[in-house]
């Protein structure tokens, strides 16, 4: 098997390759009274060969999510489709053979990676539990994806602390593309890696979509890069979404409040003369997700938050076409108590 | 520094450049740091760290410094302070704040500086904070430490100066460990303890790295309002272009352990003239269209073993020249603006403005 056989896979067709279904992940606290909502009720479909962002802050359930989506923890309650089929219902050999096809990549590419196995070992290892092809077509497969993510091929034989962040980013990207998968979930993959570097790791994640015609769920807590990568973007909160939309339409013209308080709480390199100052500063921080606040998870921090909020679950209602809020009170025109006047300018808000 | 009464707000723009007066004469130094060097000594022999760090920051000024992780960054605010142990590190240089030579103090004289004149805070406030003594008690220890009062007026100071950093109920919260508190109520205790002896500067280093957006622009306002208020003079370390050009009012850029740019803030986001820093801005995935090819910078920090002889950011640059394989000398553009480039006049390099 190499590299080269994925340009010649048939399109996959336009449908939902992953479908989330009221999706419920809860875990016990250590003392076993409480639960911990870490994702508490959570639908939406993700594309085949579109980069479905999902954007949210600390403790709001992003890495819980990731893992549940490639079989790492199996939900509480709800369903995962894979291609319409549920892995969970899959055993043994049947489900090792279906994984393959669903990826991740996790955040810190130190951890992920064994420090005592070459990188060559490392890289082939996912095809050996496989057992793709021989030793011989292994070895040839692993140089093949190493030059593919940029690596030059006399890093095949060292070891994980010979190589800098970057080049262990590249090297786990590697490691995934051996099996050649159909999805793959990049769990705050450039987190760790400085700004200089981010870009060549954005670059070949584009690259790779391109040839290999992959899907990615791209997880992150930096609204700049999920907002350059994405076709669409899901913003979670405490265990639940508050806003689904194209990147464009949700970057750009957010209708849930959160999303709009997030987009103004991004750090603009711009010289003072040319920023909006308009920052909407929330108050306090993400409530514990072992007892989550009634009716909306948002209100206790929301500037606009009313009675209501307190006493009913917003719906999850299509306002535009494929632009899904939970909010009581957000139009077409946006979130609650939004300035109109100033609709055009947040901090993304360049013009094209 | 009681009651914080307001940080809802919008975020004032940079104040006129304070370094000039208004007759043009420059004001005088707070910190002065002149050819500052530092070598960790290892088996195989020293092994310099920073070379050459001269920059000044007068008093109320908010200076960032930038760069990549191994720029040196950290190690210039320690050092500033010197927190990096005596034995394994070898520091040449001046460190001149208000004129004394903070680098050859006796260990007593700088412990006196230390809280009471520069205060500290780091990245993450969770291994900066002890986990067995209340929140009050490191506050008050760290006022105790400097100034003769009892127990009860620590207390009182404590608590006032938490409702300084806006947090709510700080009588009760005085008594709450660490563990007790979210990720930006404790960098709000380090800052209520940095600032509680009124220091004239305070070195931030990365202090909202390890928090949420939301809550970084909240810490970030905050620091930013209390510099203006108190007069205290900011020096805040870190690799977010975005987070400095918002708080900062001069920006320095480092690389490879030296200075490489040295400007205002506004100057340099719209006309950056080290192609080190022009590579970082562009960078940002902000300024591409979405979707586009990102640009980066090529290659990486060179290792402390093997600094280029030349200009160190030659290796990776798009503009390097014959000239370049010279040692670089940090040169006034104009009186705000400095840099260590030979070609700095002859190219024109992009900001984060007109990509």
């Amino acid at each position: 098997m190499t590299i080269a056989d994925g340009a010649t896979r048939p399109e996959t067709p336009q449908g939902p390759i992953l479908t989330v279904r009221n999706l419920r992940v809860l875990f016990p606290t250590r003392e076993g009274k409480d639960t911990v909502k870490a994702v508490d009720g959570v639908d939406f479909d993700v594309r085949a060969g579109e980069t479905f962002g999902i954007i949210g802050e600390s403790g709001s359930g992003k890495t819980t999510l990731a893992r549940a989506l490639v079989s790492l923890i199996a939900p509480t309650e709800g369903q995962i489709l894979h291609d319409g089929l549920d892995p969970a219902t899959l055993r043994g050999a049947a489900f090792r053979a279906h994984r393959r096809d669903y990826q991740i990549v996790f955040q810190d590419p130190n951890a992920a990676l064994n420090p005592r196995m070459t990188i060559l070992d490392s890289v082939i290892e996912p095809a050996e539990i496989m057992r793709d092809g021989s030793d011989e077509s292994r070895r040839k497969a692993g140089f093949a994806v190493l030059a593919r993510v940029g690596l030059p091929r006399e890093l095949a034989s060292r070891y994980p602390h010979q190589l800098s962040g970057g080049q262990k980013q590249r090297v786990n990207i590697a490691r995934v593309l051996m099996l050649r998968p159909k999805v793959i979930v990049c769990d705050e993959v450039v987190a760790a890696l400085d700004v200089s570097i981010r870009g060549d790791i954005l670059n070949l994640f584009a690259d790779l979509q391109r040839e290999f015609n992959l899907t990615y769920v791209f997880i992150t807590h930096d609204i700049a890069v999920v907002s350059h990568i994405s076709d669409r973007i899901a913003v979670t909160y405490l265990g639940r979404l508050m806003e689904v939309g194209a990147a464009a339409g949700v970057i750009e013209r957010p209708l849930h409040p959160y999303t709009e308080a997030l987009l103004s709480a991004e750090p603009v390199p711009l010289p003072s003369t040319l920023r909006t100052n308009r920052r909407i500063m929330l108050e306090g921080e993400i409530p514990s997700p072992v007892a989550p606040p009634s009716g909306c998870r948002f209100r206790t921090r929301c500037p606009a938050a009313q009675a209501r909020c307190a006493e009913e679950v917003p719906a999850w209602r299509q306002l535009k076409p494929g632009h899904w809020v939970a909010c009581h009170f957000s139009t077409t025109d946006g979130p609650p108590s939004r300035d109109t006047n100033t609709l055009e300018t947040n901090a993304f808000g360049r013009t094209k | 520094m009681a009651g914080l009464a307001d940080i809802s707000g919008s975020i004032a723009a940079h104040p006129p450049d304070a370094r000039v007066s208004a007759a043009g004469a420059p004001a005088p130094a707070l910190l002065d740091v002149r050819g500052l060097s530092l070598a960790f000594k290892t088996a195989n022999g020293e092994l310099p760290v920073i070379r050459d760090i001269s920059f000044s920051v007068i008093s109320g000024e908010r200076v960032g410094i930038v760069g990549e992780s191994g720029c040196g960054k950290t190690v210039t605010g320690l050092s500033l302070l010197r927190l990096l142990p005596a034995r394994s590190v070898r520091l040449t240089g001046q460190i001149l704040f208000e004129g004394r030579d903070l680098a050859v103090l006796s260990a007593r004289e700088m412990r006196a500086v230390r809280g009471r004149e520069i205060a500290m805070i780091f990245q993450e406030p969770m291994s900066a904070l002890d986990p067995v003594f209340t929140v009050g008690d490191q506050i008050s220890e760290a006022y105790r430490a400097h100034f003769p009062v009892d127990r009860k007026e620590g207390r009182e100071r404590a608590i006032a100066a938490l409702a300084g950093v806006g947090i709510p109920a700080p009588e009760r919260r005085c008594d709450d460990y660490p563990h007790q508190l979210s990720g930006g109520m404790r960098q709000r205790v380090m800052i209520a303890m940095a600032l509680i002896c009124k220091p004239k500067l305070l070195i931030a280093d990365e202090p909202t790295t390890a928090l949420d957006v939301t809550v970084q622009s909240q810490i970030t306002d905050l620091l930013q309002r209390l510099s203006e208020r108190t007069g205290t003079a900011l020096l805040f370390i870190s690799h977010d272009l975005g987070v400095v050009a918002e708080t900062c009012t001069r920006m320095i850029t480092m690389y490879a352990g030296e200075v490489v740019e040295d400007a205002p803030v506004d100057d340099v986001l719209i006309k950056p003239r080290h192609p080190y820093t022009s590579g970082l801005l562009r960078s940002l995935p902000r300024l591409s269209a979405r979707r586009s090819v990102l640009p980066s910078i090529p290659g990486r920090v060179p290792s402390l073993q093997a600094m280029p002889p030349g200009c160190r950011f030659q290796p990776r640059c798009t503009h390097a020249a014959d000239r370049c394989a010279a040692p670089q000398a940090l040169a006034e553009l104009s009186r705000l603006h400095r840099v260590r480039c030979c070609r700095a006049s002859e190219i024109a390099l992009p900001g984060t403005v007109n990509p």
